[in-house]
């Protein structure tokens, strides 16, 4: 088969029937766009949000959990080994939220070369008092540093600065609590705990996530004044926060270290179900959008190449009447709906770079994502390569009705109807 | 001894819309090299029918067609197609060139399908039938700025491009006017004469007829004489 002449009378069609050859390939053009720049936004929205919430989730945390014990006594008797035991009423044996040995295990896994950084935390509910309102809530006893190369929290510190916690007895609010309270850098806040301990804390700085929950509840002291908060030693500590390099592998070492270790674990994933659904259903959005609108640029094309097929009908005839055969005629109608396609599609490629260009300008900025100052945008080629595939899948599906049609066109009757 | 370029054996066929009639009946014929036939006959006996049968693009008959002895009955399409674009070239009642390309385009496109040719050499060959058809000077123009009888005279151009066996027309002077069917007319005789092209018309014009070499008459499907 001659491609260059199918191609050669393939664009001589074209031409003749231009403009509805344009509004046809327009339409091609304003479905990848969208569907680029749809999925490109939405993409950059599910990056946003994973990273809010990796940003305040380690990617494995250690801890203790209050649960029954899963050995009673009564299996560690040999008399009644292999029988089935029923217990009635078991309660779980408070061990204290303390992890057992956590200074070894925090020594351990610093050696551990998997591992960014390890930050023990101190967590203790508490009551807020001012005057006459107490307000529940919860202090984190933090290892400055460390917390902070995890989870960058100095960039919600409002006032103040995060190095100021180490000062003895100095505390970050959140927003929510200052507020309600009227109180602001440099006063003094009162903490009791459930065993009657009450302390007076200096406020150092102002913190806000964004999170109403958190700024309403939360504050920020050293580990040690959290000890001291809670009245217990220096190796009291109810979290183990660890980052991995390759978070991917988060779920086997949470279970690995809940082995070794002997506490609980709880990997980011399982901490955030939710996250991972509300990324998927976006995905799936902006894919069944783009979808639909080629479907529609798809039967725009159907259209155009049909109406083609009937103006053209004595031309086919003598195409046919003059050696063309039936496969290449269908060749020359399949290559019009591949050039719909092709440059519908590539100029579909450069608009949604373009658009999704504008987008990435448009400004946006939330408290709890400081670094982010215009709207999120994915620029992944993966998005192109996926635009242009279904360009050309849509028209090619398109085109090939028509072009079975048109090859199927008897000449005699075209050239006798007349 | 001639050769023979195209013959058939007991050639049939059926329409069955709206009813089932035998529009073609038991037709044999033989034109040799050279001949410059016409076929005649009232409107509607079949002439039309028989020349899309001979003409390999309609397939739907019983018997057998040969082109220079060898059997077209039962080829695929795709040879037909070959066959038809080697060695047949026609000429229409209604002179159908593609209103896309122009003049010399059209001439060259079933020499392009061919491939025999590289385009500079086809180019050459058009602009010398054109010349011959004395149209060269409308080359560069569309279809749609030549009159009735310029455009079929670039239809016997386009169909001499690939030196066919034979030239087949169906009424190509039927919707002329007498001046310029004289001049078609007179380059079928021109090319039948100098260039010992083999030609099949079909008329209902018997004057047309009456200048050929040899006339078959149809009547009722069948070839009376
Ligand atoms: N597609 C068709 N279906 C049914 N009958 C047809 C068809 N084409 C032609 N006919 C009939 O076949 C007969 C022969 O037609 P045709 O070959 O065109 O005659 P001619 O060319 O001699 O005038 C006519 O009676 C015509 O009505
Ligand atoms: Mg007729």
């Amino acid at each position: 088969m001659n491609y260059k002449l199918i191609l050669d009378i393939a664009i001589h069609l074209l031409r003749a029937r231009l403009k509805q050859t344009i509004v046809a390939a327009v339409g091609v053009t304003f479905s990848i766009a969208m569907f680029i720049s749809l999925v490109s936004f939405m993409s950059g929205l599910n990056g946003l949000l994973d990273g809010l919430m990796l940003n305040r989730t380690p990617h494995i945390r250690m801890f203790n959990e209050v649960k029954p014990s899963d050995n009673q006594p009564l299996s560690l008797s040999k008399d009644y080994k292999g029988n089935t035991v029923f217990i009635h009423s078991i309660k779980p044996k408070d061990r204290g939220k303390s992890i057992y040995n956590s200074m070894s295990i925090i020594s351990a896994l610093k050696q551990d070369k998997r591992i960014i950084d390890v930050a023990p935390k101190v967590t203790a509910s508490v009551l807020y008092n001012s005057g006459t309102i107490e307000i529940s809530g919860m202090v984190n006893g933090i290892d400055v540093l460390a917390e902070n190369t995890l989870f960058k929290i100095s960039d919600y510190i409002k006032e103040g600065k995060l190095s100021d916690l180490f000062q003895n007895n100095s505390i970050i609010i959140g927003k929510g609590l200052s507020d309600k309270m009227l109180l602001s850098v440099g006063d003094i806040i009162k903490v009791s705990t459930s065993n009657g301990t009450l302390s007076s804390l200096k406020i150092v700085g102002i913190s806000e996530t964004g999170i109403a929950d958190i700024d309403n509840m939360a504050s920020y002291t050293s580990l040690a004044t959290a000890q001291k908060i809670v009245g217990q030693p220096k190796n009291y500590i109810t979290d183990i926060q660890v980052n991995l390099y390759k978070k991917e592998n988060a779920v086997a070492i949470a279970h690995e270290f809940h082995t070794v270790y002997d506490v609980d674990t709880i990997d980011y994933l399982a901490a955030n179900v939710q996250f991972e659904t509300g990324s998927s259903v976006r995905s799936i959005i902006s894919y069944a959008v783009g979808i639909v609108l080629l479907i529609v640029a798809g039967f725009g094309i159907y259209n155009i190449l049909n109406m083609m097929i009937y103006e053209k009908m004595d031309s086919i005839a003598i195409l046919k009447a003059t050696g063309f055969s039936g496969s290449d005629v269908k060749w020359i109608f399949i290559s019009l709906s591949i050039i719909i396609g092709v440059t519908g599609g590539v100029f579909g490629l450069i608009f949604g770079f373009i658009f999704s260009s504008i987008i990435d300008v448009i400004p946006f900025s939330s408290p709890s994502v400081p670094s982010v100052t215009t709207y999120p945008i994915d620029y992944n080629g993966s998005y192109y390569v996926i635009g242009l595939v279904f360009a050309l899948f849509t028209t090619l599906i398109s085109g090939f009705f028509p072009a079975m049609k048109a090859s199927r066109v008897d000449p005699v009757e075209i050239i006798r109807g007349k | 001894m001639k050769e023979t370029i195209l013959e058939t054996k007991g050639l049939i066929k059926y329409f069955y819309n709206p009813s089932k009639f035998q529009v073609i009946k038991n037709v044999d014929l033989k034109i040799q090299q050279g001949e410059f036939v016409s076929i005649v006959g009232k409107s509607g006996c079949g002439k039309s029918t028989l020349l899309y049968l001979l003409s390999t693009m309609d397939t739907d008959y019983e018997g057998q067609l040969f082109i220079h002895n060898q059997l077209i009955t039962g080829q695929s399409d795709q040879n037909l197609a070959k066959i038809r674009n080697e060695k047949i070239g026609f000429v229409f009642q209604f002179h159908y060139l593609l209103p896309e390309y122009n003049v010399l385009n059209n001439v060259m496109l079933p020499g392009l399908k061919l491939g025999k040719y590289s385009k500079k050499e086809l180019e050459q060959r058009a602009l010398k039938h054109l010349k011959t058809l004395e149209i060269d000077q409308h080359a560069l123009k569309m279809p749609n700025q030549l009159s009735g009888g310029e455009k079929q005279r670039v239809a016997i151009a386009r169909a001499l491009i690939n030196d066919p066996l034979i030239i087949m027309g169906d009424e190509p002077t039927g919707n002329l006017d007498r001046k310029s069917g004289d001049v078609v007319f007179d380059i079928f005789k021109k090319l039948a004469t100098e260039f010992n092209q083999t030609i099949l018309i079909v008329t209902h014009d018997p004057d047309f007829a009456h200048k050929t070499d040899r006339i078959i008459t149809m009547e009722d499907g069948k070839i009376i004489s």
